[in-house]
């Protein structure tokens, strides 16, 4: 027999016996604890399915105008040390970026080719390492910055969502000290139940091999739980709307 | 409580009659049976367990001056018995259990005793209370009422003291660390008196405090709500 | 006494007389739960979440057959090759002849509990293969000799001083002691090895039944590049963590940051599907993942604690323990330390030789109010004591109760009893701490209260 038939021949024998429902133990307040008397015992199928839609309504709020949920993204964005910024117009992102470029003097960056890091590269004026038909990873690793497109921004949470196929791959996103995100308003939703549905219906069934919460720049506190950016990851995260 | 503690069962009982309650005691030795069920040995458990329940299965209410004992009879008492021909008693007196310091608030709707104590005090919630039973607000709404008395909460009011039962002769070193710590924040408050609704919890931060020389006192919240 | 409980005593005796390493721990973890708090409080409702993951979870397990069935049709029809291993023995060659098949050199690590339960990376070095772990705390433990002091924070034992120290005598470094240029020392070393690694190794935190994707949390997008750059893949997850739907991580994911670490998110929250995939620009080209059951199928046949098995080693429970917090993540010697490490190790490494961590408990119930999936954690450490004590009970330790039995059980012996007790009170006191002193594991740090003459039953009869 195989490992695998060993394996969920075991479960199965074990799952002969019920398992009392969650949260039936050990309530405050005084509840009897009965353990497994057959009272507290839950047919295996049986009961109420939390929907995950659920979880909307524990998770932290989220208003429900653009006006409430891009100043949500824009608090989160700051309280995570990502630089975000809502621009009026095409014109006033590529000055902005100029201006990101010479601050911080970049020579060289990395991208992928899609509508907006494309116009972005072109906006940037700089030797580009383009990801899409195979790149040198020495190369992209020399580079400044990496500049992508997204699928989606969270309000709830400030994180970009990114996958191998709106992102220029895998190493984009994490490789370069800065990452750069080129979003549109209207890419902008609620929270991440929202988040998984557009997943969902954008990709479903056939799933980019990486999808990708971002929440701010890479970062890590393990050295006496002091928080340090840019731990393996970027440094920097810009996220640049439109 | 009965050898170590007796003024504070002694509190408990002039409060409940001065309520206009006719308070019964069980005999002499009676235990909950904690001690050995808490190390695993329900079986020994069992037969001191069982002849308390007999003893209480006529009261109207069953009050009990301890957290832990309290979260014995009331919580744990139907799983020690689960399946057992014990296990209906055992649910009917868990239902008519009550901590000493909820007895008062919650099913008598009395806070203040006509207690005074003109003193800083900081308040240690025991854990089995705290956890097994959800006790927060009724020692705290009792102190409150009390005349002079000015309550402290200390840092990490929630954190355990490290008694435990067995576990503070089994692991004294782990145990007594516990309680350096929980005195620790007791000291801070600056308060002459921690109170506790367990004596068990008291009996440990006492040693400790006594034998660090320190002056802070421990007093049973029944002792507290008593002194008139 | 065993070897295990002795060492236990012996090495939490260290670690309690050592007031500042005490401190240290404590004000670190101080830290953690006013961040938790804040993110708590942001919720609509953390008990209610708590409820639906812990339901969530526990219908994840009930059905943990079909799961794994249809994660594993789904990975595959993705191109992802499946294992199967039911101990660490099979885990280790599965992943030591993947290795070996691709005439790897170097193998980058992301952070894998279920590699230390397993001890890959001492078979991977004995077998001549360079290991080395990409997470900053375990590249630091790694490099000191040690295991992960802590399931999230491998390293919160160490102070910024020792860490310099480490990197100078290993890296040859001559940082200073911030943490930042410290990190940085870290991130030119660890650089370098991504681009030249042939194997990408990877824990899992959750995978999913209805898409087929395991999903990898993180901060420091360690994980990202491992999964990124290296030309194979390897991930090893144990068979608990599935959740039946995607969406389901909508939930888990804030949920595992907040009471993890006290974020709101965790910086990388990465779901893989697959290897790369046609037109995609980069990731391996293999993909590996290994089940791993090594006795998870054992606490699954006890359904009293089967809901362990809903672990998302969050590290909460670790972190509100105060006994964890006065004997740090060493002294249990186990995989999984803290109350989860308590209750599991028995099922996972026997419960003769492991039943002292459940006895070395105030059962406090801290762990159990921390938990986001609400496993009954402090209970299942009574229950395994009863387990133990039933199975082969202390002789003496049973003697005693039966005499404590008979003597509460009978007034006349009980009266008795209390009269000695107050007559020996003077003697007592004379060898009071001392190794004479019947009372000593007591009174060896703290004093007995004083007995009054009149006991509460003295005065009951009196006033009658």
């Amino acid at each position: 027999m195989s490992e695998r038939k060993k394996i969920l021949a075991r479960i199965r024998e074990a799952l002969q016996t019920a398992a009392p429902r969650p949260g039936s133990h050990a309530e405050p307040g005084g509840k009897p604890h009965t353990g497994l008397t057959p009272g507290g015992i839950a047919a295996r199928s049986a009961g109420h399915d939390p929907a995950a839609s659920e979880a909307r309504r524990w998770l932290p709020k989220v208003g429900g105008s653009f006006e409430e949920q891009l100043a949500l993204f824009a608090q989160n964005a700051a309280d995570l040390k990502a630089n975000f910024q809502l621009f009026a117009s095409w014109q006033d992102l590529s000055t902005a970026l100029g201006q990101l470029r010479d601050a911080e003097n970049w020579q060289r960056v990395a991208s992928h080719q899609a509508e907006l890091s494309s116009q972005a590269c072109a906006a940037l004026d700089r030797p580009v390492c383009w990801t899409d038909r195979g790149y040198d990873v020495l190369a992209m690793e020399q580079c400044d910055a990496g500049v992508t497109e997204c699928d989606a921004l969270i309000a709830q949470t400030g994180s970009v969502l990114v996958t191998s196929r709106s992102a220029g791959g895998r190493a984009l996103s994490v490789l370069p000290p800065h990452h750069v995100v080129i979003a549109r308003r209207s890419q902008l939703v609620a929270d991440l139940p929202a988040a998984f549905a557009l997943l969902q219906a954008k990709y479903a069934p056939e799933f980019p091999s990486m999808m990708s919460f971002i929440t701010g720049p890479s970062r890590t506190g393990d050295i006496e739980r002091i928080l340090v950016l840019g731990a393996h990851g970027p440094k920097k995260l810009t996220i640049f709307c439109v | 409580m009965d050898a170590l503690f007796p003024r504070a069962a002694i509190s408990m009982v002039q409060i409940l009659e001065r309520l206009g309650h006719r308070v019964v005691c069980p005999r002499e030795g009676a235990c909950c049976g904690q001690p050995p069920f808490n190390s695993g040995y329900w079986a020994e458990a069992r037969p001191m367990a069982r002849q308390l329940l007999v003893q209480l299965q006529e009261a109207e209410a069953v009050v009990i001056g301890s957290g832990s004992c309290g979260a014995m009879v009331k919580k744990f008492y139907p799983e020690l018995f689960a399946g057992l021909p014990e296990a209906a008693l055992a649910q009917s007196v868990a239902e008519r259990t009550w901590e000493f310091s909820e007895f008062l608030v919650r099913k008598l709707g009395v806070t203040d005793l006509g207690a005074q104590l003109p003193a800083k005090v900081t308040f240690h919630d025991g854990c089995h209370g705290l956890r097994e039973l959800g006790i927060k607000h009724s020692p705290r709404a009792l102190l409150a009422k009390v005349r002079g008395l000015e309550l402290i909460e200390m840092k990490d009011a929630e954190t355990c003291c490290g008694f435990g039962g067995t576990f503070s002769a089994k692991f004294p070193a782990i145990s007594t660390a516990m309680g350096d710590v929980k005195c620790g924040s007791a000291l801070e408050t600056g308060a002459e008196y921690i109170v506790s609704n367990d004596s068990s919890c008291l009996m440990h931060i006492q040693g400790l405090l006594s034998r660090a020389g320190k002056p802070l006192k421990t007093l049973h919240l029944a002792e507290v709500l008593n002194h008139l | 006494m065993s070897t295990n409980v002795a060492q236990f005593k012996a090495a939490a005796g260290r670690v309690t007389a050592d007031t500042r390493q005490r401190q240290f721990i404590r004000t670190a973890l101080g830290n953690y739960e006013i961040a938790r708090d804040r993110r708590k409080a942001a919720f609509q409702s953390w008990e209610s979440a708590r409820q639906t993951a812990a339901t969530t979870k526990w219908r994840a397990i009930n059905h943990l057959d079909t799961h794994l069935e249809q994660l594993v049709a789904k990975l595959e029809a993705r191109g992802t090759k499946v294992h199967w291993a039911s101990n660490g023995v099979q885990a280790r060659e599965i992943i030591l002849g993947i290795v070996a098949a691709k005439q790897a050199r170097s193998i980058i690590k992301s952070k894998a509990m279920t590699s230390e339960e397993i001890h890959l990376n001492d078979a991977l070095e004995k077998a001549g293969f360079e290991v080395v772990e990409s997470d900053l705390g375990e590249f630091i433990v790694q490099l000191r000799g040690e295991a992960p002091y802590h399931i999230v924070f491998p390293s919160m034992h160490l102070t910024r001083g020792q860490i310099r120290e480490l990197f100078a005598k290993e890296l040859g470094s001559t940082s200073t002691d911030s943490p930042e240029e410290l990190t940085m020392v870290a991130r030119r070393v660890m650089r370098h090895k991504y681009i030249t690694a042939d194997i990408g190794f990877t824990g899992g935190n959750f995978a999913i039944a209805e898409t087929g994707m395991i999903s990898i949390t993180e901060n420091e997008g360690n994980a990202r590049l491992t999964a990124a750059l290296p030309k194979t893949m390897v991930t090893l997850i144990g068979i608990e963590k599935v959740l039946p739907k995607l969406e389901d991580l909508a939930l888990f994911l804030p949920m595992l940051a907040t009471a993890g670490a006290g974020q709101p998110l965790t910086c990388y929250n990465t779901m893989y599907a697959g290897p790369r995939q046609p037109g995609e620009a980069d990731g391996p080209e293999e993909w590996h993942v290994v089940l791993l059951d090594n006795l998870r199928t054992e606490l699954l046949a006890d359904p009293e604690q089967r809901d362990a098995l809903h672990c998302i080693r969050c590290g909460a429970c670790l972190n509100v323990c105060p006994i964890f917090r006065n004997v740090g993540g060493h002294t249990y010697g186990t995989t999984y330390s803290g109350p989860v490490g308590s209750v599991i190790t028995p099922h996972l490494r026997g419960l003769q030789d492991w039943k002292h961590l459940s006895g070395a408990s105030s059962l406090c119930g801290a762990c159990t109010e921390a938990c986001p999936v609400k496993i009954d954690l402090h209970h299942h450490l009574l229950h395994n004591r009863r387990n133990a004590a039933k199975e082969k009970p202390d002789f003496l330790e049973r003697l005693g109760y039966q005499i404590f039995g008979i003597i509460a059980g009978d007034p006349v012996l009980w009266s008795l009893a209390k009269k000695v007790g107050w007559l020996t009170q003077p003697l007592q006191r004379l060898v009071k701490g001392s190794a004479l002193d019947p009372a000593q594991a007591w009174t060896k740090t703290r004093d007995l209260p004083a007995q009054p003459l009149e006991s509460f039953q003295d005065w009951w009869r009196n006033r009658a």
